[in-house]
């Protein structure tokens, strides 16, 4: 994964495989602080302790198909390089929060990548879930769901070109607004 | 056999929608991009936004864009699918932003099928 915005792409994908319907991404950067957070919390399936503890073990999957995982895997392991770490918090039939926790300023921080593509990959190819983004920088926020989407193109194809022209523009807008490169 | 509740009727009426979605909500094709971490690492977002910069631009309201989870075939990501209404849906393997434009032109708006790219013929499984 090059940036931090594929990770999230990838751990909210896990969310969907897990039945979540309802999808909540946070983006915290603290550059004051030498912080940035990433938290996705789902209302999935959840996992039980034993799972969730070997989740970030990259021989550990729950798929029968092979026997590796590696998507949280790669992110404790982008989050440990830049002096942070990722947090698995879940309850089986409530959900699942992943926190990924990296020193700003770090030398091996991975750049956050384009939050754009992530989440219009995101809300169009999933517009039957409620999905919901905030990203802070500093004191500045940008908020964004999937609700906006379909109260405002209620009639029309989730995936027509009014609504992928919208959405575009909401969050190049939205992000430029608080500092951050779409 | 534990009895059907309404949960489960919920459920498989779900179920049995998305597959019917294709033919009643009005669409011509579906594209399905393949986004598992496999997918992702190989860079199935820029498929996806290549997909969407098509439709936009083109103006296009009768193709759905969907995404899902790895296929089991991690080596040839990224991969994507297209569905035709009333066609068996092709799997694309090995893909690029160039050759995910050139089937969109082909395979989604002509209808003909890129076989240079095409895996396979048949229905979608993931794990």
């Amino acid at each position: 994964m090059e940036d931090l915005s594929l990770h999230i792409l990838d751990i909210v994908e896990n969310a969907i495989s897990a039945k979540a319907k309802k999808i909540d991404i946070l983006v915290m950067e603290q550059p004051k602080e030498d912080r940035l957070v990433i938290e996705i919390n789902d209302n999935g399936v959840g996992m039980d302790k034993e799972v969730s503890r070997k989740a970030t073990d990259p021989f550990f999957t729950t798929r029968s198909s092979r026997k590796v995982g590696l998507g949280l895997s790669l992110m404790a392991q982008a989050a440990q390089e830049a002096g942070g770490r990722l947090l698995i918090e879940s309850e089986v039939g409530k959900g699942t929060k992943v926190t990924a926790t990296f020193q700003y300023h770090h030398i091996d921080r991975k750049p956050l990548g384009s939050m754009l593509e992530t989440m219009t990959t995101l809300l169009l190819g999933n517009s039957d879930l409620d999905i919901s983004y905030i990203h802070q920088k500093e004191e500045k926020s940008y908020v964004l769901k999937s609700l906006m989407l379909r109260e405002r193109f209620k009639s029309q194809s989730p995936t027509g070109p009014e609504v992928i022209q919208w959405l575009r523009k909401h969050l190049k807008e939205g992000l430029a607004r608080i500092g951050v490169q779409g | 056999m534990a009895k059907l509740t309404i949960e489960d009727l919920k459920r498989i009426k779900e179920e049995v929608r998305s597959t019917t979605v294709l033919r009643e909500g009005g669409f011509r094709a579906k594209i399905n991009i393949h986004m598992g971490t496999c997918g992702i690492a190989a860079g199935a977002r820029k498929l996806m936004s290549v997909v969407l910069k098509e439709i936009e631009e083109k103006k296009i309201n009768d193709v759905m864009v969907t995404t899902s989870g790895c296929a089991g075939l991690c080596s040839r990501e990224p991969m994507a699918t297209v569905e035709i209404l009333g066609n068996p849906p092709v799997k694309y393997c090995d893909l690029n932003e160039e050759r995910m434009k050139e089937i969109f032109a082909q395979h989604v708006l002509k209808g003909e099928i890129v076989e240079a790219y095409a895996l396979a013929r048949g229905s979608e499984t993931t794990y």
